[in-house]
């Protein structure tokens, strides 16, 4: 559904986007990930048609976003970091007027909206003013706005930045169904591990390329047996004296525990020299264990 | 016994009608990193805003560093550093200049002192570089040396590494991690569970009130009410379905390619596949999942 090939984008000397290449299936979620400035959402507005790309191909659909914009935009729902809702319209109004930009007739977009505020559990406020809607209404709000044209592609940009988590996990089973019923390919960004760890598959980014891509548990499993789990006496030392083990690759501190990446094969002698190192004492023995992977490791182990 | 340098005491805050903060009880002490999570507009700023002087309380109190958060708010922000997520930083001024501004708010002019701050954050050699030009990581580094300029001894970061990737916030919270092992006590508050993972205790925050605080590990051993399962399984909606009504199944929520199952303890995976298989599923794949502060913030709400 959305297929970018050698993808960049430069604006003078800063190289936004660099030979960015990456494909979504219908049904897919992908994720990209990365700081602000990363390259995620000049990416995305490459694949909107917004920005024209200095180099590489986009096909959104089987069109060629340089030669049929028109017809490749007509797949796409966009919502962007801050989109804007008119806050003295209704929701239905609202809908509407999103429907109309986008050339909907009024035997067409009454229905379709009505099934789409149904689908986001919005149908019993149609009448309300966006205005006095609660954030997590608002945002549900955005993505029925950018699914009333019924898109094959929907491209949402940072989607939950700042919402409350109840919000966010409705928010998210929204759009698993959204994919999964209406074969739509979804494209997301986000900063955050705990949202890439839901979508299907994610590219990792830095400094406008993709370091890293694959499916959450793929990238997790290359890790398997190589972070453990350390606690117990007084943090800094452990720190300092994991550091020199043999075989720790790093050493990060979490709260009142240590997270090591070890060489592959090495996490027995590891634990092993730990326990050597600190002896159990009474009140502060040391616990180490192997622990399953998380995209944060991932992320971090990836070359700088 | 370790010096107490927060004690909040049914802190409130109400706007009108609406309270913003609720009958807030905690305490830190000296040296400790307490992370305060919750979604926008759950009270996490206006309760900072309080333990800084700048809002009276409408009930209860708050000493901070010893003094009257209130009544003594100028020798409580004399002593206290404040980061905040909506930092003013002039684009147009490189990164000394920034800090030479902000030093002269408190009355540093010190060049060294400066020079001291640069090098605890990491921006030395960057002095001279356009504010508008840093990366995320950096930016958020500047309006640290800015909250550290006249060495607090306490220090609140308001959503400190909002929009940076695990890379740049590792190295930034290995800044915090320095500071507090100097003795300096950080109040961090933030709306993602990821970050909240860093510090020592965590407070959970929704709807103006303090539901917990604890160790993230204490939290979870005690909030989540069993264990977690992830499960392969397809259909997804249908094995949500069948999953959702099985026996000693607290919660089932889609999660990208699989199922998120939290169940009772010690129900097994035998259960879960036999659950499936009564629906007329394919047995799922089963793997044991690690409780997140998502779950024990969930639990928590519902």
């Amino acid at each position: 559904m959305i297929q970018a090939s050698h993808l960049s984008k430069s604006f003078g000397s800063i190289h936004a986007v660099q030979d960015v290449s990456l494909s979504v299936a219908a049904g897919e979620i992908y994720g990209l990930v990365g700081s602000d400035g990363a390259g995620k959402t000049t990416t995305l507005r490459l694949l909107v048609g917004a920005l024209k790309a200095d180099a590489g191909e986009i096909s959104i659909c089987g069109y060629d976003v340089r030669r049929q914009g028109e017809q490749a935009r007509a797949q796409i729902g966009y919502l962007s970091q801050r989109f804007s809702l008119y806050e003295d319209l209704t929701v239905l109004e609202n809908i509407r007027f999103f429907a109309e930009l986008r050339g909907l007739k009024r035997d067409e977009w009454l229905p379709r909206c009505l099934d789409i505020l149904d689908f986001v559990g919005l149908s019993a406020f149609k009448e309300r003013r966006a205005g006095q809607l609660s954030g997590g209404m608002k945002q549900k709000l955005g993505l029925a706005s950018a699914l009333v044209t019924r898109p094959k592609v929907l491209l949402l940009d940072e989607p939950t930045t700042g919402v409350d988590p109840v919000t966010r996990q409705d928010f998210w089973q929204l759009l698993i169904r959204i994919a999964a019923a209406r074969d739509v390919a979804v494209l997301l960004t986000t900063p955050y591990m705990d949202e890439a760890s839901r979508c299907h598959r994610v590219g990792f980014m830095r400094g406008g390329r993709i370091l890293a891509e694959g499916r959450p548990s793929d990238l997790r499993a290359a890790l398997q047996g190589r972070i453990l789990e350390a606690r117990g006496g007084p943090l800094p030392e452990l720190r300092r004296r994991a550091a020199e083990i043999e075989g720790v690759e790093d050493v990060r501190p979490f709260g009142d525990k240590l997270h090591l990446r070890v060489a592959p094969g090495m996490a027995e002698s590891v634990i092993a020299a730990l326990s050597d190192a600190f002896p159990a004492r009474a009140g502060s023995p040391l616990e180490a264990r192997l622990i399953p992977p998380t995209l944060e490791d991932v992320f971090l182990s990836l070359e700088r | 016994m370790t010096e107490t340098v927060i004690a909040a005491e049914n802190l409130t805050r109400r706007f009108g009608d609406f309270t913003a903060v609720d009958h807030v009880t905690f305490s830190v002490r000296a040296g400790e990193i307490v992370g305060y999570l919750g979604p926008n507009g759950c009270g996490k700023t206006t309760t900072i805003r309080m333990l800084l002087g700048l809002l009276e309380p409408s009930e209860g109190r708050a000493t901070v560093l010893g003094f009257d958060a209130f009544r003594q708010s100028e020798d409580v922000r004399a002593r206290a550093g404040y980061m905040s997520q909506k930092f003013a930083l002039y684009d147009d001024l490189t990164v000394l200049e920034n800090l030479t501004f902000y030093g002269g708010v408190y009355g540093l002019r010190e060049r060294r002192r400066l020079d001291e701050t640069l090098d605890l954050v990491g921006l030395r050699g960057r002095e001279r570089d356009l504010t508008r030009d840093l990366a995320a990581g950096f930016r958020q580094r500047l309006a640290l040396a800015i909250a550290l300029v006249h060495r607090p001894k306490l220090l609140f970061l308001d959503e400190p590494t909002s929009g940076v990737d695990p890379t740049a916030r590792r190295a930034f919270w290995d800044l915090i991690y320095g500071l507090a092992g100097e003795g300096v006590t950080v109040l961090v508050t933030t709306h993602y569970m990821d970050e909240a993972e860093y510090c020592g205790r965590v407070g959970v925050m929704r709807d103006g009130q303090l539901l917990a605080m604890d160790t993230p590990a204490a939290l979870k051993a005690s909030v989540i009410p069993g264990e977690v399962w992830e499960a392969h399984i397809q259909p997804l909606e249908a094995g949500l379905e069948a999953l959702r009504e099985a026996d000693g199944v607290l919660r089932v929520g889609l999660s990208g390619d699989h199922l998120r199952v939290i169940a009772r303890r010690g129900l097994g995976a035998e259960s879960l596949r036999r659950a499936a298989q009564a629906r007329g599923l394919t047995a799922p794949r089963l793997e044991r999942g690690e409780p997140t502060l998502e779950d024990v913030f969930l639990a928590l709400a519902r």
